[in-house]
């Protein structure tokens, strides 16, 4: 008997095979664009709707929002009718959120610049031929495991305004007693020091692992060429790293602010942000608009102010892009090597 | 680092023994190149930063060994003879059990999913050919840009709209996709697949999903081994979203960071309790560190080249 399959079944087969590569690129990027449109991309395009209405977090959607005058706007009702602005309004009429957006950018400048130079430094010492390797490595890497709210609260003690760490041993030096939670300036220091604690170690393996993609002949030039220690690194190395670099500090900026976890943590007692909103975050400020009822507290408004926080990681992305590129491109402009850069970046 | 020119050999034949360590002296000091031992204060400075990065953790071990007397003075380097008293109280007053439980459940299935959905979808873009793979890769990575605040609070009103306010399954489901992941697996199948061996299972009668599992599972193992590891990391010190999600709801859902949190809030504090429960709720992770720490160093530093 012969074994030949029915011209019929082998053209389904053929149909189904076609059908099989033409779907199933689809259907496997299919559940990831599903779930991202539901948790992503429908919360991202509700936000805008949000910030223009009056929502009260407990009674939900109250019509559009109120517009600001100068009668103080009560639970209900929009003395002063409604505008589409009227939550941004708000919030810019809070010197709240002036002491928030101060506090937010003192605390990233104070955080992301100190960290990104120990970085580097680390990194470049790290990449000189140590013994135990994997050791240091995963030495600076230890504070990646502290959850950065229990960083907060270590670092809340260390800072201690009687017994910390850091008063302790000032007072060696004859030095303070610094109010790290009574003074601002010294609260910003506080707080940056607990993002520096958690990131640096890990910008630094980053950086690391760019440094060591830098050609050993070019490094060997630059010796052979009489470069210090420090000419190589400043004149050779971290211009070649600079993808890296902008990518180190993009990432930062995302992160560094929208800080929460670290401020709150650093509280003692109820307060969050400092008795005097010392170091009032802006996710903070957003999180109490929304959600702390001594605040009459207002989705609308909180939504309002994500976005205002949004248009800050926007600038300061755009800002610290175009400083690094100039800052790391070295002295000769070279035009074409910068666009290729950009390229890598955007991909 | 073999291509180091013999300078010292070279001084030793031409000047004799002393001028070619001399020379070799020389070029230790100046050249950077690996096959250099580091000098001294290398590891002065290296080893200064490691103790500054393991102090806090030694500190909140320290603060949770003492009594609350003794929280009065600055403790020194020294332990004192409370630690198990503390860690006991502190397991009880987070719910220890059910904390860990539950936080390992998110972590978990956070991890598993993010994984699976990025494998799939990374494979995808990065070697099968199809209509709109360039704009939805870019918007893909476009996405990872946008700050996660951004969707706090319309998630948060989704989330109670649909009944799930304070449960598990709230703080699981906004984190069950990444970009990142997507980027991460499509990044690292681009380069580590060739296409022959996806072709050489196309002819053998693989179907699509047949080669998927046979082929491209296997080549993306230790890209996706990585990002299951940061991805439990990030989970289980995530607190602002559990937070607002879970919110005064906490004693009936506990997950460790919550907890803990709760031990530090208010105004009536018990310090070495709190700093207990921090230790507590760090163990876990401290112990991951101590098996999969090289995975870590090794995976930040291959997304770092990639990236």
């Amino acid at each position: 008997m012969s074994t030949t399959i029915p011209e019929a079944k082998l053209r389904r087969r053929g149909r189904l095979s076609r059908f099989d590569l033409k779907a199933s690129p689809y259907i496997y990027i299919a559940p990831f664009f599903i779930v991202f449109a539901v948790m992503g991309l429908f919360p991202l395009l509700y936000t805008i709707f949000l910030s223009t209405r009056q929502w009260n977090t407990m009674s939900g959607d109250g019509g559009l929002a109120c517009a600001m005058g100068d009668k103080q706007v009560s639970g209900t009702g929009c003395p002063n009718g409604r505008d589409w602005f009227g939550n941004f309004a708000w919030a810019l009429g809070q010197p709240d959120f002036y002491t928030a957006l101060r506090n937010t950018i003192a605390i990233f400048a104070l955080s992301s610049l100190p960290q990104l130079v120990i970085a580097i430094i680390v990194a470049y010492l790290l990449s000189s031929n140590l013994r135990a390797k994997t050791f240091w490595r995963m030495g600076v890497l230890f504070p990646y495991i502290i959850a950065p709210m229990s960083a907060g609260i270590i670092f809340r003690m260390i800072f201690a305004d009687q017994t910390g760490t850091i008063n302790t041993v000032l007072g060696w030096f004859g030095i303070g007693p610094i109010g790290w939670h009574s003074d601002t300036f010294a609260s910003w220091i506080a707080v940056s020091s607990i993002v520096n604690f958690r990131w640096t170690g890990y910008n630094t393996l980053v950086l690391l692992a760019a440094m060591q993609a830098v050609p050993h002949e070019t490094l060997e030039a630059a010796v052979i060429d009489g470069a210090s220690r420090f000419k190589q690194l400043t004149s050779v190395i971290l211009p070649m790293i600079r993808p890296t670099l902008i990518f180190v500090i993009i990432t930062s900026v995302i992160g560094g602010l929208q800080i929460f976890d670290e401020p709150q943590m650093y509280t003692v007692g109820p307060g969050y942000g400092g008795n005097s909103n010392q170091w009032l975050t802006l996710t903070q400020f957003m999180w109490k608009t929304g959600f702390v009822s001594t605040n009459a507290s207002n989705m609308g408004r909180a939504a309002a102010i994500s976005w205002m926080l949004f248009l800050v990681v926007v600038a300061f992305g755009i800002l610290s892009y175009i400083l690094t590129s100039r800052m790391a491109s070295g002295d000769a402009p070279k035009p074409k090597k910068s666009a290729k850069t950009n390229k890598e970046v955007a991909r | 680092m073999s291509k180091q020119y013999p300078s010292s050999a070279f001084a030793t034949a031409v000047a004799g023994r002393g001028a070619g360590r001399a020379a070799a002296r020389h070029n230790r000091v100046r050249l950077t190149s690996e096959g250099q031992r580091a000098g001294r204060l290398t590891y002065l400075m290296v080893g200064l930063v490691v103790l500054i990065s393991i102090y806090p953790l030694y500190y909140a071990v320290q603060l949770a060994s003492l009594t609350l007397d003794e929280m009065h003075g600055f403790p020194g380097l020294g332990f004192g003879s409370m630690l198990w008293t503390n860690l006991t109280t502190a397991f009880e007053a987070i719910n220890f059990g059910q904390a860990f439980l539950n936080t390992v459940i998110v972590a978990v299935t956070v991890s598993l999913s993010v994984v699976a959905f990025s494998t799939l979808a990374g494979y995808s873009f990065a070697k099968l050919r199809f209509k709109g793979r360039g704009p939805l890769m870019v918007f893909v990575v476009g996405t990872m840009a946008i700050p996660a605040q951004l969707s706090a609070i319309p998630l948060y009103i989704l989330m109670s709209k649909l009944g799930l306010y304070g449960s598990l399954t709230a703080v699981i489901l906004p984190s069950l996709v990444t970009a990142f992941g997507v980027f991460w697996m499509t990044q690292y199948i681009t380069a580590a697949l060739p296409y022959e061996l996806i072709e050489a299972a196309r002819v053998d009668g693989c179907s699509m999903i047949k080669t998927f599992y046979h082929v491209a599972i296997p080549a993306a193992l230790p890209a996706a081994s990585l990002l299951a590891l940061f991805t439990f990391v990030a989970q289980w010190t995530n607190y602002y979203w559990p937070f607002l999600i879970i919110g005064s709801n906490s004693s009936r859902v506990p997950l460790l960071t919550l907890a803990v949190a709760n031990l530090a809030g208010g105004n009536n504090q018990n310090y070495t309790v709190m700093m207990a429960g921090v230790v507590l709720s760090t163990f876990p992770l401290i112990i991951l560190f101590f098996v999969a720490g090289k995975q870590l160093v090794a995976g930040i530093m291959a997304g770092a080249v990639k990236g």
